[in-house]
C-alpha cells in the first residue's frame, strides 16, 4: 500500500457511511432534502441555462420568440374579445389589462406543462446518475422565470407607453402574488412530474386542466364583468381558484386605469391565505415527490 | 493498517415488477385484479458485498445475472427492495458515457453541464477545462455543437470529463472499450493512475481480459446472487466453467428440439479427457523450451458424426489463448467419427514462457458449430531457465551496442 492509497483510506474512515441515494423518512427527510437541493445550486443554474440555451438554439430570433407568442395571444384577444365582442368598452386600458393577467399565465402554464414532463424528459440522466431530482422542476422553474422577466419589461414599457405607470403602494401586490403563483406552481410540478412517470397521461390531462383554468380566471375578462353573471357562493368559489387572485394582484399593480373598476374586497388577505396554503401544499407535494422518486430510475 | 471499507452492502434485494399495462384505462378496467397482470422478478437476492479503499472490484457475469443492477444500486439510482447500501465518500459513476450531454448544446457547454452533474464545481471545472479539452483531442470542435460530434468524439469527450472529476469512488459500466486504440490506453493509463492514488474502482464488463488485467478482485454473479468473489483467477474460471456449462445445456436442448421437429439430429460427441506426453509417449506435466508436447485426446461419439472438425488449444490460467490449432486448419479431413476414438495432435518444438497452462479440447461438427469443449483438461507447466517473461519463449540475449 502506497503513501497515495494509505492517506486517502485514512481520510475516508474518519467520514461517516451514509445511505446510497435518497433519504428515507417522511417528516425528517424535509431537511435533507432542502440542503441536497441546496448543494446542486450550481448544478440547478447549469439546467436551466441548458433550458433556456437548448430551446432556441438554432432559431435566428432566438429568445425573441419566447416574446412573440405572448404578443400574439395579445393582438388575437385584443381584436377578437376586446373589440369584436366589445370586452374593451367595458375595460379601459384593455391592452395592459390583458398583457398583466396574460404574463401571470404564461409563467404559471409554462411552470406546470414543462415542469409535469421534466423527469421524463430527463430520463436518460435521471437511469444513469444520481442526483437529488427535484433540480429538473426546479430547472423548469428557472427558465420560465427568466421568460417572465422579459415580458415583464414589456409589460413595463406597455405602463408607460399608455402614459398609466403604476407608483407607490400598488407595487405590494407584485411580490406577493408572484411569491403565490411560484409557491403554488412549483408544489403542482412536483407532484405532476413524479406522477406523470408513473402514469403518462397526466400530461395530456395537465393541458386540458391547463386550457379551463385558464378561462376560469379573469384574464381577458374582467372581475366586474364575470361577478355580474354569477351569484355570491360561486364568485366565492370562483375567488378560491388561487390563479384567480394571483391575477388580480397582477392587474392590481399593473393596470392603472382599471382603479375605478369594481374589486372583490380584502385581496391582500386572501392572497397571504393563499400563500400559506400554498407553502403547505409545496411541502406537502415536495414529500410525495421525494417517496415517489425512489423507483423512477425503474419506471422510466 | 487495514483498508477502510467505502462500499457496505448489507442483504440488498431487488425486485421489479413487471407490469404489463401502462395507461389509466388499462388500470381502471383491470383494477383490483392488477395482481394478473403483474410478474415478480428478483434481480438480487440477500446481496451482502464490502469493498475497502483503494481496491479494483470487478463484477462480471451473463447477461441478466444482476450485475448492473447492483452498480446502479451502489451509485444510488436504483433503490433496494430490502437491505441497505452504505457508502463513503465521493461517488462517480462512469455509467454511460455522455448521458448528460445535451445534443444542442456545444462541447464546452457540455463539458461544464456535464462536470456539474458529475458533482464537480465551475470554479474546478474552470481549472480543470483545458486538461478535459487535451485528455480528448478534440480541440478543434469543442465550440461545435455536439450533434455534429462522431459517435468517437462525443466518447471521447464524455470520458474526458469523468477521470477528471475527483471521486473516491469510480462506477465504470462497460464503457472502457471505447475510442481508437490510442485512445483506449489513454484510459487505461488513466484507471490505472486512478489506482495508484487510491481510489476505488467498480468495473462491471464482459471483457474478461480487462478484469484480470485491471481487477484485484471479481465478483461473480449468477441469477442475482454472488457465487464466486475472490482473486481474479479464481472468479475467471467460475465463470468460465459456468459459461461452458450453460453451452452444454444450450447443445441439449436445440438436440432434443431438433429431434422433436424431425429435422437432422445434430450429433452427440465430446472430448472426454485430454493426455499430455513427451516426444517417447510417457505423461509429462513440465517441460522445458523447445520439447515436444503430444497432446492425445479421448472423444466418444454416441452418434456418427461425418467429417467432424477436432482442435485442441492452450491457455494461460486466466482464459486468454496463447496457442490453438485444428484439423481445419491443418488441412486434413476426417472420416466418420463414432464410437470411442483416440487421436492425437503433436505440438514439435514447442517455445513456451515460463508459467502454468492449461489445454482444451474440443470437437465441432463440419458446418464449424461446435459440439462439445473440454476446458482446462490438462495442466502443465513450463520452466525456462529464466531471463524473461511473457508467453514465448526464446534464447534472448544482450549484445551491447553492435559494433
Amino acid at each position: 500500500m502506497n503513501d497515495h492509497r494509505s492517506a486517502r483510506s485514512s481520510a475516508l474512515a474518519s467520514e461517516p457511511l451514509r445511505i446510497a441515494g435518497p433519504r428515507p423518512g417522511f417528516v425528517v427527510g424535509t431537511l435533507q432534502s432542502i440542503r441536497d437541493i441546496h448543494a446542486q445550486r450550481e448544478l440547478l443554474g447549469m439546467l436551466t441555462r441548458r433550458e433556456l440555451k437548448a430551446k432556441y438554439k438554432d432559431s435566428t430570433l432566438g429568445f425573441l420568440w419566447s416574446l412573440l407568442k405572448p404578443l400574439a395571444l395579445l393582438l388575437i384577444y385584443y381584436v377578437a374579445i376586446g373589440r369584436f365582442l366589445g370586452a374593451a368598452r367595458e375595460i379601459p386600458d384593455f391592452a395592459v389589462f390583458i398583457y398583466a393577467g396574460l404574463t401571470a399565465w404564461t409563467l404559471y402554464s409554462e411552470i406546470i406543462a414543462s415542469g409535469t414532463a421534466s423527469i421524463v424528459v430527463n430520463a436518460g440522466l435521471i437511469k444513469k446518475v444520481y442526483l437529488p431530482r427535484e433540480v429538473f422542476p426546479l430547472s423548469v422553474v428557472g427558465s420560465a422565470l427568466f421568460n417572465f422577466t422579459i415580458q415583464l419589461g414589456v409589460l413595463v414599457a406597455a405602463t408607460v407607453a399608455v402614459g398609466a405607470f403604476p407608483t407607490g403602494s400598488r407595487w405590494l401586490y407584485l411580490p406577493l402574488s408572484l411569491a403565490v403563483l411560484l409557491v403554488l406552481a412549483t408544489a403542482a410540478a412536483f407532484l405532476l412530474s413524479a406522477v406523470n412517470v408513473y402514469l403518462r397521461d397526466v400530461q395530456y390531462l395537465v393541458e386540458i386542466l391547463l386550457m379551463i383554468f385558464f378561462w376560469a380566471s379573469p384574464i381577458v375578462y374582467s372581475w366586474a364583468l364575470a361577478s355580474g353573471e354569477i351569484g355570491r357562493w360561486l364568485q366565492e368559489l370562483y375567488l378560491a381558484n388561487p390563479m384567480t387572485l394571483v391575477i388580480l394582484g397582477f392587474q392590481e399593480t399593473f393596470w392603472v386605469s382599471g382603479d375605478g373598476e369594481l374589486k372583490p374586497d380584502h385581496l391582500a388577505e386572501r392572497l397571504g391565505v393563499a400563500l400559506l396554503v400554498g407553502i403547505l401544499l409545496l411541502w406537502l407535494c415536495q414529500r410525495v415527490f421525494a417517496r415517489l422518486q425512489a423507483n423512477f430510475a425503474q419506471e422510466l | 493498517m487495514s483498508a477502510t471499507t467505502v462500499v457496505k452492502i448489507e442483504k440488498v434485494s431487488k425486485r421489479f415488477i413487471i407490469r404489463k399495462e401502462k395507461s389509466l384505462k388499462e388500470r381502471l378496467v383491470n383494477f383490483g385484479r392488477s395482481n394478473l397482470h403483474k410478474d415478480d422478478f428478483w434481480a438480487l437476492r440477500d446481496i451482502d458485498l464490502d469493498i475497502t479503499s483503494g481496491s479494483t472490484i470487478g463484477l462480471i457475469g451473463a447477461n441478466g445475472s444482476g450485475k448492473s443492477t447492483l452498480l446502479k444500486m451502489i451509485g444510488g439510482i436504483l433503490q433496494p427492495t430490502s437491505g441497505t447500501v452504505h457508502l463513503r465518500g465521493r461517488l462517480a459513476a462512469l455509467l454511460e458515457l455522455g448521458a448528460g450531454f445535451h445534443p444542442d448544446l456545444t462541447g464546452r457547454e457540455n463539458v461544464y453541464l456535464n462536470a456539474s452533474i458529475l458533482g464537480l464545481s465551475r470554479a474546478q471545472t474552470d481549472k480543470h477545462f483545458d486538461a478535459i479539452v487535451d485528455f480528448s483531442g478534440i480541440e478543434r470542435f469543442i465550440d461545435t455543437q455536439v450533434k455534429f460530434y462522431s459517435s468517437g468524439m462525443y466518447v471521447r469527450l464524455a470520458f474526458a470529463v469523468a477521470v477528471h472529476v475527483d471521486p473516491d469512488i469510480l462506477l465504470v459500466d462497460e464503457v472502457l472499450a471505447v475510442g481508437d486504440e490510442p485512445f483506449q490506453r489513454k484510459c487505461m493509463d488513466r484507471i490505472r493512475g486512478f489506482q495508484h492514488e487510491g481510489r476505488t474502482i467498480v468495473l462491471v464488463t464482459h471483457s474478461l481480459d480487462q478484469v484480470a488485467e485491471l481487477c484485484d478482485r471479481a465478483v461473480v454473479l449468477e441469477h442475482g446472487a454472488i457465487i464466486a468473489d475472490g482473486e481474479p483467477r479464481e472468479a475467471l474460471r467460475t465463470l468460465r466453467g459456468e459459461f461452458e456449462h450453460t453451452r452444454q445445456e444450450e447443445i441439449a436442448r436445440e438436440q432434443e428440439a431438433g429431434q422433436e421437429a424431425g429435422s437432422l439430429p445434430t450429433s452427440k460427441a465430446r472430448v472426454e479427457a485430454i493426455r499430455l506426453m513427451g516426444e517417447d509417449g510417457t505423461p509429462v506435466s513440465e517441460i522445458s523450451p523447445g520439447q515436444d508436447l503430444r497432446i492425445g485426446l479421448t472423444l466418444q461419439a454416441d452418434e456418427r458424426v461425418d467429417q467432424p472438425i477436432i482442435g485442441v488449444g492452450i491457455d494461460t490460467p486466466l482464459g486468454q489463448n496463447v496457442f490453438g490449432t485444428n484439423t481445419k486448419l491443418l488441412g486434413r479431413r476426417l472420416d466418420s467419427l463414432s464410437g470411442r476414438k483416440e487421436v492425437e495432435f503433436r505440438l514439435p518444438g514447442l517455445q513456451l514462457g515460463e508459467g502454468a497452462y492449461t489445454v482444451h479440447g474440443a470437437i465441432a461438427a463440419d458446418s464449424g458449430a461446435e459440439l462439445h469443449r473440454l476446458i482446462e483438461g490438462a495442466q502443465f507447466t513450463v520452466t525456462t531457465g529464466g531471463g524473461s517473461v511473457g508467453f514465448v519463449w526464446t534464447q534472448a540475449e544482450f549484445a551491447g551496442s553492435p559494433t
